[in-house]
């Protein structure tokens, strides 16, 4: 049937079935191909989008569970946050092959908008969910401290 | 030079230095990868593209998925094309063996850590040429002499004129002069890029900070077909038949068809393919398949490793002695299978139009990948056309001896029909189910210490072969797959009465190279027993491999200079904490690494802190040096604390990252890395970082009153 949902600000009409998880919507009806597929099953975090402002794993929100809530992926978030993260995410060129990267960065603008000066705890229980194969996790912690210093946090 | 003379593995045609010296049988009969024949190309006009905005975008013939060759390649051209930073570029070469040969291994391919090391002299001169191309055109245009001619940041200029001119508008008429024929490189005092920490970025730092970096998955054309296979849950089963009327109902899916893999489901979006696969009635023939569990090939390896076997590496051809007198220590060490799980699995794009196949996908080996395809549809290696996509990590997983996923891809394309696009996915169980490990691998170690000496070494190491029976069959010597035993049969450590043994299992279960190769299981079963035997000896393990080491001298400056920068005191660090030391050689870098541990939550190892010293010749980019041995000491960290993909009945009884636990951020050590300067050649620094993390580890906790783990993962799942 189709599901009328809010992406990055625009209204899109979408003819799915009902358990089609939110990240297939995104990639192969919308061609928003930045949230990326890595486990499916809300274990890897490289899905990561916000729903009203709230990091989750799109892989296992079905369409019909979206309702009015607005989601942003990675082509769309924006603010001082977001800026502040990118910028540190190229300062510290944190990514290597670059697959989680999108979902990183999504969670680490929700951490800093929820706690502008997190402490390595804070990184650690924000940015858990979030698996880079890579092991980039060194850099990820550096560009979150750095990007909440450039916030004045 | 005939298959004959090809006797090398990876490593040691790395240390060969001499070029062109692998070469081997590509799947496409007839076509034969001629390495050694192959001269290298150097020609400005095959690896770049000066635009009239004065970009300079380099065609890297290696795949870009983490390690960073688009931005070694980039740099070295610059430096001697004395270009600014700002304006370089870069992309992926297409697949043409003849223009893009890795020159250590006569194809197309990335692998051993080799990209920096392969391709630096021949990037040296790519740059070096395209500089004197444009200078002579600028003097052309001009009326000046060349030699009055600078380039400096980008910047062309004749001083004496006062003319001043950009790549671009020279860079067409360049592209038409004839190439020098040689070329003075920059003596290396005089480098402002190559090896200067901070004097480039990555140049695909910001596209994968913003989600605009395309990989394969993000594909999608119009008419696109998005196909699943379902694979068998045992290795060595074969697709008998299916029932597809479940399947079929699902809205969105097209058609299934039966390949030699599996079946393949065709769908009108992801969602469709991977809900028709569920719905799927299939029936395997298991007749050929593999029945065992992992414990139960553990316990077959370990009868095997009970009878003498080949002899490798130092004292290979001496008579075997009795062991002499003395404590005699022994030990085993199991390990398991491990997938490499790069975190975007397999995929790939074929449009097949009847005439030629176009593939779209993270091709690591270009030229074995382009024989198989061409196979399938019956095609010539010239109707092939590969565009290597950027890949989510490899980590050995996308070099494929028998290049089954390309095969795959064009199994899909072809029983689909022509002209219709398609789009195969592999999901995460796909492919942690889907073979192609590191293999499980048993060592047995005998050892014998002798006033407070190290009198014996004796190891016999039991494991699969992924070479034996593959088109990389020549990289093996006399039956000898040198993978299974490189850095056991031949130790860092001058050890008289030493002998190491090999035996080869077989099993249907399909392995590969994973992430340091054979240097995953010897690394950690060498370095555990020598600790081991230090210990017993009453020897400092800093102290003790040093005076080990007398004929390595890289390897113990590496050593040493770990020691300076953890401030290696011995192995007690206090607080409940303890240090673990180990050294490895491997794809001809040198890495020793310290590791800080304590016991943490639920009994399990915390590593708190890792000191890493590397020596991987001369250094192009100190800052990717550094993250590949912070990205590989996470990688082990991970596999070494918590994974395994355990044989249950023949098949994977896992296939997630809810049960193949990966290393999270909480987890991840500090790591703090030191290069150690060096005018040798360059070599690899994506793979080498690993090997020494799990024997550091587990040398900890031998001080922290545990034993050395002899069965990985360390924290074994029940
Ligand atoms: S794909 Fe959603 S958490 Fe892994
Ligand atoms: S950068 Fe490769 S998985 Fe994170």
């Amino acid at each position: 049937m189709a599901y009328q949902i809010k992406v990055n600000g625009t209204d899109h009409s979408v003819d799915a079935d009902e358990d089609t998880p939110l990240l297939w919507v995104l990639r192969d009806w919308l061609h928003l191909t930045g949230t990326k597929f890595g486990c499916g099953i809300a274990r890897c975090g490289a899905c990561t989008v916000h729903m009203d402002g709230q990091p989750l794993r799109s892989c296992t929100l079905p369409i019909s569970a979206v309702g009015t809530s607005e989601i942003t992926t990675i082509e769309a978030v924006e603010g001082p946050e977001a800026k502040a993260v990118q910028d540190a995410w190229v300062a510290h060129d944190v990514p290597q092959c670059g697959y989680c990267q999108s979902g990183q960065v999504m969670s680490a603008v929700a951490l800093l908008r929820e706690v502008p000066k997190p402490n390595d705890r804070d990184i650690d229980l924000a940015m858990n969910g979030n698996i880079c194969r890579c092991a980039t996790y060194v850099r990820i912690r550096a560009a979150i401290h750095a990007a909440s210093e450039k916030l004045g946090g | 030079m005939g298959a004959e003379d090809i006797t090398l593995s990876r490593r040691t045609a790395l240390q060969g230095a001499g070029a062109l010296v692998l070469g081997f049988l590509l799947p496409l009969k007839g076509v034969r990868a001629q390495g050694a024949a192959r001269p290298m190309v150097t020609a400005p006009n095959a690896f770049l593209r000066i635009g009239a905005d004065d970009s300079v975008t380099v065609l890297v013939k290696h795949i870009e998925f983490g390690q960073g060759p688009w931005t070694a390649a980039a740099t070295i051209i610059a430096e001697e094309l004395d270009a600014d930073w700002a304006q370089m570029r870069a992309e992926h070469a297409p697949a043409n063996v003849a223009l893009y040969a890795n020159t250590l291994m006569g194809i197309q391919a990335t692998g051993g850590s080799s990209a920096t090391a392969e391709s630096y002299d021949q990037m040296r001169i790519v740059g070096a040429k395209a500089r004197a191309m444009l200078v002579q055109a600028a003097a052309n245009a001009w009326k000046v002499k060349p030699a009055e001619i600078r380039v400096e940041k980008g910047v062309i200029s004749h001083a004496a004129s006062k003319r001043q001119g950009r790549f671009g508008q020279f860079a067409d008429a360049a592209s038409k002069l004839p190439e020098p024929a040689d070329v003075k490189l920059k003596d290396p005092a005089a480098f402002t890029l190559i090896g200067k920490d901070k004097s480039v970025a990555r140049l695909d730092s910001a596209a994968k900070s913003t989600g605009k970096a395309i990989f394969t998955i993000d594909i999608h054309e119009p008419g696109m077909l998005t196909v699943v296979v379902a694979h068998p849950p045992r290795f060595g089963a074969k697709p008998a038949s299916f029932d597809a009327t479940d399947a079929l109902k699902v809205k969105g899916v097209v058609a299934v068809k039966q390949i030699g893999s599996g079946f393949a489901v065709y769908a009108e979006n992801m969602w469709a393919a991977i809900k028709g696969r569920n719905a799927l009635k299939t029936v395997w023939d298991n007749s050929a398949a593999e029945t065992r569990s992992s414990d139960q090939m553990f316990a077959d390896y370990r009868a095997l490793a009970a009878k003498p076997g080949r002899a490798v590496g130092t004292n290979k051809d001496a008579p075997e002695k009795p062991l002499p007198q003395g404590k005699l220590i022994e030990a085993e060490f199991l390990l398991p299978y491990l997938a490499h799980a790069p975190m975007e699995p397999l995929d790939g794009y074929m449009l097949w139009d009847g005439q030629t196949a176009k593939a779209r996908f993270g091709s690591q080996l270009q030229t074995a990948d382009q024989g198989a395809i061409g196979k399938v549809f019956g095609l010539p290696m010239e109707k092939v056309f590969i565009e290597t996509m950027l890949a989510g990590g490899s980590f050995g997983r996308r070099a494929q001896t028998t290049a089954h996923f390309a095969v795959e891809l064009a199994e899909v394309a072809k029983a689909i029909g022509p002209n219709k696009p398609v789009k195969l996915v592999w999901t995460r169980e796909d492919d942690i189910k889907g073979g192609y490990y590191r293999p499980l691998f048993y060592h047995k170690f005998q050892g014998v210490v002798a006033g407070g000496k190290i009198a014996a070494w004796r190891n016999r190491v039991v494991g699969q072969s992924f070479m034996k029976g593959s088109p990389f069959e020549s990289m093996m010597h006399d039956g000898v797959d040198p993978i299974v035993t490189e850095g056991a049969d031949e130790l860092l450590y001058a050890i008289g009465d030493f002998r190491c043994e090999f035996h080869y299992a077989d099993s249907p279960i399909t392995t590969l190279w994973w992430r340091s190769v054979g240097h995953t299981h010897t690394g950690y079963a060498v370095e555990c027993f020598l600790d081991r035997l230090l210990q017993e000896a009453g020897q400092d393990p800093v102290q003790g491999r040093l005076a080990l080491m007398a004929e390595k001298p890289r390897a113990a400056a590496v050593l040493k200079a770990v020691a300076d920068l953890a401030g290696w005191k011995g192995s007690a660090a206090g607080n409940g904490r303890a240090r673990g030391v180990a050294v490895c050689e491997s794809f001809g870098s040198f890495v020793a690494q310290i590791a800080e541990v304590s016991i943490g939550d639920n009994e399990e190892p915390r590593v708190h802190k890792i000191w890493c010293a590397v020596d991987c010749g001369q250094t192009v980019n100190p800052d990717i040096v550094r993250a590949q041995m912070e990205g590989g000491i996470g990688y082990a960290v991970g596999h070494a604390l918590y994974a395994e993909v355990p044989i249950v009945d023949g098949g994977a009884a896992i296939g997630n990252f809810d049960e193949y636990r990966s290393l999270r951020i909480n987890e991840m050590p500090e790591v703090e890395v030191v290069i150690v300067p060096s005018s040798e050649k360059p070599t690899g620094v994506g793979e080498p970082g690993v090997p020494p993390t799990a024997p550091a580890i587990a040398n900890a906790l031998a001080h922290l009153g545990r034993e050395r783990p002899s069965r990985l993962p360390i924290v074994r799942r029940v």
